[in-house]
């Protein structure tokens, strides 16, 4: 299919597709272009290698790297490259790749918090590694004199190093105290503290127990924790922020003498006069005054069928013009649009998801203050018995440091980093830091018809009942047009090796269809209204040929990639599939009745659908709510967990928990198993915690815990919960 | 014993220039993509020149 083949009405076919293109390519600065994509397919060293060559290739490309933690590359070239170029470029390889904004990722590019934790994870690791073969030395019988040095210069490097390292739970703690609050960091905190000084003491009376490096590893492995916790975090972030750079908030204005200007969203005030060509989206709230299209509101209300729009007719910002210019005059902007007040009952919405505590702050809360009654009992027990403040503080020091959370600490961030990643791979970006243990819980399953089940795009289904004469004919009058009835028919019809009829005169009218003349005579292709049929209860489109009987070219949403695995394995794992959708009844049930989903809400407002899911949550169930729009925004808050496409709206995605970055669906399932066998996991490694504990605490208490058995426990439970976690799968 | 006065310092020596290489490794962006690093040294074609 060529260009030449038919008649375009743009001068370039990728533009006609997405026009926002055409006005982003206007609009690129003049200085080398940094260039940012999004690739969410990628899995291997083939692919980066493929790409990268690909880029290389292209002469004005200076430099191209992929990064495959990330699933994105970057790219310096000429200022003459467009984005739009470089992703066609690497679509056409065979990857799925989506634009990013660079000014926006530059700003998230230096991960400072990231690389201080490391730094600090390295000086700790570094310190305790001397500190402990010092330390082995003593336990093997250094005594006296050498015994005491080896103790001072433990301390000279001990010192300097908590000091620097230990300064996030320092901080932490601090923070907690101050609101007169007890977190994990005030035990951490207490140890690390207690240890030292009494090792310090212990070491000028020239003692034989010094704790130097039990408090070094302590700070080693904790910032392990830590920084494990911050990378999987990070990593969402920024894969998060990367789709909010994938829109472009740009509008065209009119002035007052009629000219075009670009400019910011954001500047668009009330009284403008906006023009918004097919296929962009309207940028506010407003009026028609010039001009006649369709408009598809599916992200809005989850209706498919394309809406007749012309002069005086009301429209919101987030609906899509699709055949003709409009010109509307905006009644609200910004925040007081209709899309931005369904975003802020989102945000009332989550303040209900906070309710959830994760499972590392149950432990916590059980945690901390048992730490510091039982080291304080220690303490005033051993003192009243030996009425020995040295002998006493050693031993509440030594409680503290074995029972501090080692282990404890790394049983959650060890295993969500293991499970995050592997769904990354998978194509899901975990946003939200509990919801890995909100799906694990989850056992009903809602989702969004359009967008979401179904990819918005109609396929004709009747092609096969249809005259061959009738669909050559419709094919000649819909190549031209980008409405997506027309462009479905045209993909269907030459699937089905159909050439197009000879026709005269093509001419789309925008909000109606498109005509031409055939031997004479006057051929209509469109509403049912404009060529004399009886409208149909389902998305439908009609050829007028003379005075023929007008025939109906029928279609149905294409279903999304995955879609009915991903139904049929949430099924089978025994959950509970229900359909809620602001479609029309007809369409919602054939879509149903498709997949096998028994239980459907058609016609449903948006908060419908949240009061519905709220419902749900009232009889017990946990409720996972799968969708794109804006009409299901309140529903996705509503429920215990949710999940979106990245194709979906910003404030739906800011609404949920989890994103699909590619265009397939079937990870939902698996990723509801993943989540399971994490949960198993940390609960499993906060028992392996507790056994060691349990183990070790009495002999503290007793007094009879030397530092080797202090650094063995501690070691050990630290590396058997890193393994455990590595065995999730 | 005498053996300790040397000994202790190289050792500390030894693994402060563990540490700096570790510091220059995290200044220059190596641990930017750890995933993509471990896939990269399979692949025979890969040049990290780069292009004039």
């Amino acid at each position: 299919m060529t260009a030449s083949m038919r008649p375009t009405p743009s001068a370039c076919p990728a533009c006609a597709a997405a026009p926002a293109a055409e006005k982003l390519a206007e609009m690129q600065p003049h200085d080398p272009a940094q260039i940012a994509l999004s690739l969410p397919t990628i899995h291997c060293s083939a692919c980066i290698t493929k790409i990268e060559k690909a880029l290389d290739a292209h002469p004005q490309v200076k430099s191209a790297r992929v990064n495959l933690t990330l699933k994105r590359a970057s790219i310096e070239a000429e200022p003459e490259v467009t984005a739009q170029d470089m992703k066609e470029l690497v679509e056409g390889l065979g990857f799925e790749a989506h634009e990013l904004d660079a000014g926006t990722l530059n700003a998230t590019a230096n991960d400072r918090a990231g690389r201080e934790l490391l730094m600090r994870l390295a000086v700790a690791g570094f310190a305790s590694m001397n500190v402990m073969l010092l330390s082995v030395s003593v336990w093997s019988g250094a005594a006296d004199a050498t015994r005491d040095m080896f103790h001072w210069i433990s301390a000279a490097i001990a010192l300097p190093t908590i000091a620097f390292s230990g300064q996030p739970f320092f901080r932490s703690a601090w923070a907690a105290l101050s609101n007169k609050q007890l977190n994990m960091d005030v035990p951490i905190t207490l140890a690390i503290l207690l240890a030292i000084v009494t090792s310090l003491w212990e070491t000028s009376l020239s003692g034989e127990h010094a704790y130097f490096d039990a408090a070094l590893a302590l700070t080693f492995f904790l910032l392990a924790g830590r920084y494990l916790d911050h990378r999987t975090r990070a990593i969402a972030r920024s894969a998060a922020e990367e789709l909010t750079a994938l829109e472009v908030p740009r509008a065209t204005r009119l002035t007052d003498t009629g000219d075009e200007e670009i400019v910011n969203v954001a500047q668009l005030a009330v009284g403008d006069l906006i023009l918004v060509r097919p296929g962009g989206r309207m940028p506010v709230d407003g009026g028609i005054t010039q001009g006649t299209s369709e408009i598809d509101r599916s992200l809005l209300t989850g209706e498919t069928l394309p809406v007749f729009a012309s002069e005086g007719q009301a429209v919101s910002a987030g609906e899509v013009n699709l055949t003709g210019p409009l010109t509307i005059r905006a009644t609200a902007v910004g925040a007081d649009t209709s899309l931005h007040q369904m975003a802020d009952l989102v945000a009332i919405a989550e303040s209900g998801r906070s309710r959830y505590t994760s499972l590392a702050d149950k432990a916590a809360k059980l945690y901390a203050p048992g730490v510091h009654i039982l080291s304080a009992l220690a303490f005033v027990g051993w003192y009243l018995y030996t009425f020995d403040l040295r002998t006493a503080l050693n031993i509440a020091a030594a409680v503290l440091i074995i029972t501090c959370p080692c282990a404890l600490g790394l049983a959650v961030p060890a295993v969500t980093t293991a499970a995050s990643g592997r769904l990354f791979r998978k194509g899901m970006l975990i946003k939200h830091e509990t919801a890995l243990e909100r799906l694990a819980q989850v056992d009903t399953v809602v989702f969004d018809k359009t967008g979401t089940l179904t990819a918005g795009t109609p396929e004709l289904t009747n092609l096969a009942q249809l005259p061959r004469a009738d669909v050559e004919l419709a094919l000649a009058l819909a190549q031209g047009s980008s409405h997506p009835l027309a462009q479905a028919i045209t993909r269907a019809a030459r699937e089905a090796g159909i050439a197009p009829a000879q026709v005269t005169d093509v001419t789309e009218v925008p909000g109606y269809g498109t005509k031409a003349q055939l031997n004479g005579q006057e051929v209509r292709l469109g509403r049912a209204s404009w060529t004399g049929a009886q409208g149909r209860a389902e998305t439908a489109t009609f050829l007028q040929n003379g005075d023929a009987a007008p025939v109906a070219f029928v279609f149905a949403d294409r279903l999304r990639e995955g879609a009915a695995e991903a139904v049929q394995a949430l099924k089978d794992a025994g959950k509970t599939v229900y359909l809620m959708s602001g479609d029309t009844t007809p369409a919602v049930e054939a879509l149903a009745n498709r997949l096998g989903i028994t239980r459907w809400l058609a016609e449903a407002l948006p908060a419908d659908k949240s009061s519905r899911i709220q419902a749900l949550t009232d009889e017990g169930a946990k409720v996972l709510m799968v969708g794109d729009g804006l009409n299901d925004t309140a529903a996705l808050a509503a429920a215990h967990v949710s999940i979106s496409p990245a194709t979906a709206l910003d404030a739906a995605r800011v609404a949920s928990d989890i994103v699909l970055l590619g265009g397939d669906l079937s990870p939902i399932a698996s990723a509801c198993a993943t989540a399971r066998s994490a949960t198993r996991r940390i609960r499993e490694n906060f028992r392996i915690a507790t056994v060691y504990n349990v183990i070790a605490v009495p002999l503290a208490v007793a007094g009879l815990c030397s530092p080797l058995i202090a650094a063995l426990a501690m070691s050990a439970s630290s590396i058997t919960v890193s393994l455990n976690a590595l065995r999730l799968r | 014993m005498t053996i300790l006065a040397y000994l202790i310092p190289i050792s500390l020596f030894l693994g402060g220039v563990g540490l700096v290489f570790f510091v220059y490794t995290v200044k220059s962006n190596q641990y930017d993509d750890p995933e993509g690093d471990a896939r990269r040294i399979l692949s025979d074609e890969y040049d990290d020149r780069p292009k004039q």
